[in-house]
């Protein structure tokens, strides 16, 4: 509904959205948080929160360029140490969550820092760039008249849809997010569960920062700043309960394709990056309030018919 | 007698939940200046009795009257102007606060903008003194232990000039020392003419401490008695004295067979001590006791959910040790919650998951769920205890109570469970839907299942177990054949006192 709204809000208001190249633009331009979103829509399937990402996206980029440019290394082994290393990070947060039982939000604010600082470490604080054809292609290339990165975030959103309605740990993520301790008295391992999650989490975001930099074609040690806020946006936006345990990965989908709707249609309107930052933090409020007030909304009902 | 003598009455008070009447045409009469003690089983009605005075509930029909001034409901500010103190078994205190913030909360004294602390301090010290309570008024309400925590709010209902105090369950929480400061504290106040009201289980108290006792029973008043001309016995025969009336659907003679599928050897831990107890395939064992006895607590530790400190669990001879619920039910252990919502069902998932959830990870292949066979054993349940539903897709949180039961069952009959734990099998459900979960409860023992039911309704604790071991304080403190059930010695046992 709203993503219909905006896109005829767009198309009358600038003659250049409703263009096949610049829709397709917006999908190549959304596949970076699409890809990152999956794995955010299970952690706030959770009931959690995740800010690592940003870190995660900005690391993987130094690594992968460190490895391929300054170790002179093939790109399928910068690939492999770029997720293992992301998806290590995820797997710490979710220990730390799990295991000391502390909070989603600290965890993952402080791992934001540690990373993004690493990341700085690693590169001395300079970009690191010109990386093989053979590499840049999962950024730049086309298989007919589609991105690259646009298939892989299809594969992904693919991926992502077949783990949580599929197989059965996907299941898990419902159960725990509704109510852990029911989950856990059924049975369920919340540890491991959240363990998982939070690897996924850090894969996605992995995987979201690779084709970032090929397409940039620089390691930037700054490359994820903020990132983690647009993805929470989008899964938000694509109905993914805050409080955890509702939401559906086709609907994350629209949720990125506002975002990047929105976006386009704001940089074609020429809107100030400043003004941008604005409107995304009001649509996030709205996104989250909506949600808020259906759900108190359900529970004055609830307890009228009682 | 006068009404003048009286400093609170109350008069036909009832207070209807849907489906359930909580308290049914009322009456009491405190006296002036006297310790009247309020006793029942669980459930009796004295808590939400009680609460209509302080006004955290108001009452569907009746009158309080408190002074001579009457009032058909009350509101916490009406009920603390009107001099009327309670301390609930939970404290209502901020830890991080020091004793003489806490007396003063929500009323502290002030110079201008600011908090004027020494005054707040002096004169929590002179109540403190006042009821010699040995504590500096500028200690932090964390760092005191529960008894002293208890004096605190004591002396915050006395510096509020609190005429009646109304106590619930005091004794609980508190050590055999703490209890007899309690008691030096309550005998203090009633010389100073303090009306107290008195809501315990342990009838030694009520004894030791009481003038009058008004006896409740399922919501309605039994009787009131004087102290001094009653006993014990008497005082239990009013309490269980109900007319046996529900009828429950037999069960095959000779369910019960040899083998002992489940036995605890001196279980310690949350809170309860050297626990044992046998149970035998084909029998319903009936866990009695009050509230907060540790039946419960027990039921965690069994299951996994709760951590044992000492003794054994064996199932069927072999010694076993669940450190989770996952382990537990692997072994062949499954249980039904008492607080369904809370703890048993998955409301927002629909009635085949949750039927499926502890099973999934044996129906899936290479992690990937069979739903044909998830919805072929979802389907084989629903129909064989008769889950009502026009689809399994249904949400669990859109049935009703009897059939989020019969779900939470379904999951535990297809994780073939052989021991099953109900934690109030019952509790807020129809009439109608009672009886279908005791006609399931017998087919299981009858297909040889061994089942362990706790349960505080007297008549279904009787009515259901083939044999009733009853806890108290966290101890067993008896065991009673089915031939020899009664309602006194359940009682008696269930309000025995650990000696400690």
């Amino acid at each position: 509904m709203f993503l219909l709204v905006m896109i005829i809000f767009f198309s009358t208001t600038s003659q250049n959205f409703l263009t096949v190249r610049n829709l397709m633009n917006v999908i190549k331009q959304v596949a970076i948080y699409g890809i990152a979103s999956v794995g955010m829509t299970y952690v706030i399937l959770l009931g959690g929160i995740d800010l690592s990402i940003g870190s995660i996206i900005s690391l993987v980029n130094i690594v992968a360029a460190y490895v391929m440019v300054n170790l002179g290394l093939n790109p399928f082994i910068a690939i492999l140490a770029a997720l293992v290393i992301s998806t290590a990070i995820g797997f710490l947060n979710g220990i730390i969550i799990a295991k000391l039982k502390m909070p989603e939000l600290i965890v993952t604010f402080a791992s934001q820092t540690i990373f993004a600082g690493l990341a700085y470490i690693i590169c001395k604080g300079t970009p690191i760039s010109r990386f093989p054809d053979s590499f840049l292609t999962i950024g730049q290339g086309y298989v007919g008249a589609i991105p690259i990165p646009v298939i892989i975030m299809v594969i992904v959103f693919a991926i992502g849809w077949f783990i949580s309605e599929k197989t059965y740990f996907g299941r898990y993520f419902y159960a725990l997010g509704g109510n852990e301790e029911a989950a856990q008295l059924s049975g369920i391992d919340v540890k491991w569960v959240k363990c998982l999650v939070y690897s996924l989490s850090g894969l996605f975001a992995g995987i979201a920062g690779l084709v970032m930099l090929a397409r940039a074609n620089t390691g930037q040690p700054n490359a994820g700043v903020g990132y983690e806020f647009d993805v929470i946006t989008c899964v938000v936006l694509g109905g993914v309960s805050t409080t955890g345990g509702s939401g559906k990965m086709s609907n994350v989908i629209a949720g990125v394709m506002i975002i990047g709707v929105l976006q386009n249609g704001m940089v074609l309107l020429n809107v100030s990056s400043y003004m941008q930052m604005v409107v995304k933090g009001i649509i996030l409020l709205i996104a989250v309030g909506a949600d808020c007030v259906q759900k108190q909304r359900l529970l004055k009902a609830k307890k009228a018919a009682v | 007698m006068g009404s003048e003598d009286n400093i609170l009455e109350l008069k036909h008070i009832s207070k209807y939940y849907p489906g359930v009447t909580a308290l049914d045409d009322v009456s009491l009469h405190v006296r002036r200046g006297e310790i009247h003690a309020l006793i029942g089983e669980n459930g009796a009605g004295k808590s939400t009795l009680i609460k209509t005075c302080s006004g955290a509930i108001a009452p569907s029909v009746g009158e309080i009257i408190i002074n001579g001034k009457s009032f058909l409901s009350m509101t916490p500010k009406l009920s603390e102007e009107n001099g009327i103190g309670v301390i609930y078994q939970e404290f209502n205190l901020v830890g991080d606060l020091t004793i003489a913030e806490n007396i003063f909360l929500g009323r502290a004294i002030r110079k201008g903008i600011l908090v004027d602390f020494a005054a707040m301090e002096k004169k929590s010290q002179e109540v403190l003194d006042s009821l010699n309570i040995k504590i500096k008024p500028s200690t932090l309400v964390k760092d005191l232990s529960v008894g002293y925590q208890q004096m605190v709010e004591i002396a915050k209902a006395v510096s509020q000039n609190a005429k009646v105090l109304i106590m619930d369950e005091p004794s609980a929480p508190l050590t055999n020392a703490e209890v007899e400061s309690m008691f030096a504290v309550v005998d203090l106040l009633k010389s100073r003419g303090v009306t107290i009201i008195y809501i315990s289980h342990r009838l030694e108290e009520i004894f030791r401490l009481s003038d009058r006792i008004t006896v409740l029973r399922d919501g309605q008043y039994v009787t009131t008695l004087e102290t001094a001309r009653t006993n014990e016995d008497e005082l239990i025969k009013y309490m269980v004295g109900r007319q046996l009336n529900e009828v429950y659907p037999t069960r095959k003679a000779d369910c019960i067979q040899e083998e002992v599928i489940f036995e605890a050897k001196a279980v310690s831990g949350n809170g309860d001590k050297e626990i044992s107890l046998k149970i035998h395939k084909g029998e319903v064992l009936g866990l009695g006791g009050l509230v907060g006895a540790g039946r419960t607590e027990f039921a965690e530790m069994i299951f996994g959910a709760e951590k044992k400190i000492s003794g054994e669990f064996y199932f069927k001879g072999e010694k076993i040790n669940p450190k989770t619920p996952k382990e537990a039910i692997k072994i062949g252990i499954g249980l039904v919650p008492e607080d369904r919502k809370a703890k048993g069902a998955l409301l927002g998932l629909s009635i085949q998951e949750n039927i499926n959830m502890p099973i999934y990870h044996r129906l899936s292949k290479a992690a990937v769920i069979d739903y044909k066979k998830a919805k072929s054993i979802a389907q084989k349940y629903r129909k064989e205890i008769s889950i009502k539903t026009p689809s399994l897709e249904q949400k669990v949180k859109n049935l009703s109570g009897g059939n989020q039961q019969k779900v939470i069952l379904a999951k535990w009959l297809a994780a073939e469970s052989e021991l099953l734990i109900f934690d109030e099998p019952t509790r807020g459900i129809d009439v109608g839907a009672k009886q279908e979960i005791y006609t399931l409860i017998n087919q299981l023992v009858e297909q040889g299942k061994a089942i362990l039911m706790i349960s505080s309704e007297m008549e279904e604790l009787m009515g259901m177990s083939d044999r009733i071991v009853i806890l108290a304080e966290g101890s067993v403190s008896g065991e009673i054949p089915r031939e020899e059930f009664n309602q006194e010695l359940i009682m008696q046992l269930a309000s025995k006192e650990r000696n400690n």
